[in-house]
């Protein structure tokens, strides 16, 4: 699969909150700047044809909003969405993730979990195959979401890195051939702003940041994420499954660590 | 909270004993306090000893300035809690109580700490506290048995007719309330709502409520309805029970498939 833009240093993650800030100050609408950062100057034009984007316009967790893409159906014609960035505009770190389709995996609507640290756009930036940038966008009331302590459910004990996989059920106005995929993994995905509760300390940024998932051989979809993603990432996926081969997932936290794992496809 | 409130949306305890009295949670505001303050002055003369908070949440601490000469008892964790989540809440209650108030608030933590069950002498009189072992309403939840009246201040560990508001662990919050329930009262002063019910049948609505709110996002989750989905449709069954259900109940929504879509 294309690795370009793929790491999301903390250094990169700096930069583009710096620039966020100036832009603030000069103009309240960061995304102008944000996205000739992003996108290299290049010309983004409405995707209101080919994307639509939801997200609560009031979030009830502002760590943990949800945030789904759709490809509107027979909207992208001889071209294909190749990559998707998503964008948290007023975030310290916007650069929330950035997703590459794998060119037969039929992928038409993806959904994912994000922090917002403040009221703020969400934008959706579809790269399509003939290079043209298209931009959807949505506004979401939250605030705190990158400094909000991490969670305290059941899933602390369970092993850093384990992945969870779901074929889920068809739905009925899903078109043939289609599944929905999730993928879960836990990890805290350490903002660096969230505050160690007995030291008082600052927890130093910790994210996953790569992550690649295929069937058999076949890439279906990769991940660039930054620490905008909420905690215990989650992402899902409607796609086109092929044969039996096993589904496999590789990923990558900001320390280096890597984790693997793989499901049997027996479901699809 | 809200500033025609002045914060004063919390039941607050008080306990005289023979050489002491003990305050349980001191307001959302230090007006709030003070007239607690003020309250406890017109009924004894016996010096106001021992605050307690039963947790970290705004509604119960931010009255303590009120009460800065006394000695405040709390949780073993309310004090990690309050450094951590008390600059966020003065900035963010600050719309809610107003600027002059909001001034006023001080945020202290207790100097005696609570690990696991301890008593609080009164004179004559003695207060059972015990610590929550892990998160359940909120981090650092405190219940106060008072045996002389057989009386239980549940802190916010029980509400009633006030929807229940979950910022701690759903799953914490129902098995501490299965134990909490034991307890040898014949009455309980729940954190918001009612200020009196008998116990243990006073608990019966919320764990009726949190049950119905793990149950139901369990279910979504094992059909693969997503959170932005499954939120709407969490608990509904409850609503017309509660009072502010919409204000919390797609919160503990939210926060309750956070926690179960990984057991
Ligand atoms: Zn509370």
């Amino acid at each position: 699969m294309p690795t370009r833009r793929e790491t999301f240093g903390v250094g990169a993650a700096t930069a583009l909150a710096l620039l966020a800030r100036r832009a603030r100050a000069a103009d309240d609408d960061p995304w102008p700047s944000l996205a000739a950062q992003i996108f290299d100057g290049k010309p983004i034009s409405s995707g209101a044809d080919v994307l639509a984007i939801d997200a609560p316009y009031r979030a009830m967790d502002a760590a943990l909003v949800p945030v789904d893409i759709s490809i509107l159906p027979g909207a992208d014609g001889a071209r294909r969405v190749r990559r998707l960035t998503l964008v948290v505009d007023a975030n310290p770190s916007p650069l929330a993730a950035q997703f590459e389709f794998g060119a037969d995996a039929g992928i038409d609507h993806l959904s994912t979990r994000v922090r917002v640290n403040d009221y703020t756009n969400i934008h959706a930036v579809a790269e399509m195959t003939d290079g043209a940038l298209l931009a959807v966008s949505r506004f979401v009331k939250a605030a705190g979401g990158c400094s909000a302590p991490a969670l305290t459910g059941t899933a602390n004990a369970i092993p850093l890195g384990t992945m969870r996989w779901r074929l889920l059920p068809q739905k009925p106005d899903a078109p043939a051939g289609t599944r929905e995929a999730q993928l879960m993994i836990r990890h805290p995905n350490y903002s660096g702003m969230q505050m160690n509760q007995l030291t008082r300390l600052y927890i130093p940024a910790d994210f996953i940041q790569k992550l690649r998932i295929w069937q058999g051989d076949r890439p279906l979809l990769a991940v660039a994420g930054g620490i905008s993603l909420s905690e215990n990432p989650e992402f899902r996926f409607r796609f086109r499954p092929e044969g039996t081969a096993p589904f496999r997932a590789d990923a990558e936290d900001s320390k280096g660590h890597r984790f693997h794992s793989e499901f049997p496809a027996a479901a699809v | 909270m809200d500033p025609a409130n002045a914060g004063d949306i919390a039941n607050l305890g008080v306990v005289v004993g023979g050489d002491a009295v003990a305050v349980i949670d001191t307001g959302g505001s230090v007006a709030v306090g003070a007239a607690l303050r003020a309250a406890i002055r017109a009924i004894t003369k016996v010096p106001i000893r021992y605050i307690i908070n039963t947790h970290e949440h705004p509604d119960h601490v931010f009255g303590n300035a009120a009460f800065s000469d006394a000695t405040f008892v709390g949780h073993h964790r309310l004090p990690a809690v309050l450094a951590e989540r008390g600059p966020y809440y003065l900035q963010s209650y600050r719309d809610q109580l107003g600027p002059d108030e909001i001034a006023k608030v001080r945020i202290i933590p207790p100097g005696v700490l609570v690990q696991d069950e301890s008593t609080l002498d009164l004179g004559g009189r003695v207060l059972h506290l015990r610590a929550a072992a892990s998160p359940a309403h909120s981090h650092c939840d405190l219940a106060v048995l008072d045996a002389a009246s057989s009386t239980l201040f549940a802190g916010d560990l029980l509400f009633v007719r006030h929807v229940p508001v979950l910022d701690g662990s759903l799953m914490g919050w129902l098995s501490l309330l299965r134990q909490l329930s034991a307890t040898p009262a014949l009455r309980a002063v729940p954190g918001h709502g009612r200020q009196v019910v008998a116990w243990p049948s006073g608990l019966a609505d919320e764990q009726r409520y949190l049950a119905t709110l793990a149950a139901d996002a369990r279910r979504l989750i094992a059909e693969g309805v997503p959170l932005g989905q499954a939120v709407a449709r969490i608990d509904q069954a409850e609503r017309g029970q509660w009072q502010l259900f919409d204000d919390y109940n797609p919160r503990n929504a939210t926060a309750a498939y956070g926690e179960l879509e990984w057991q």
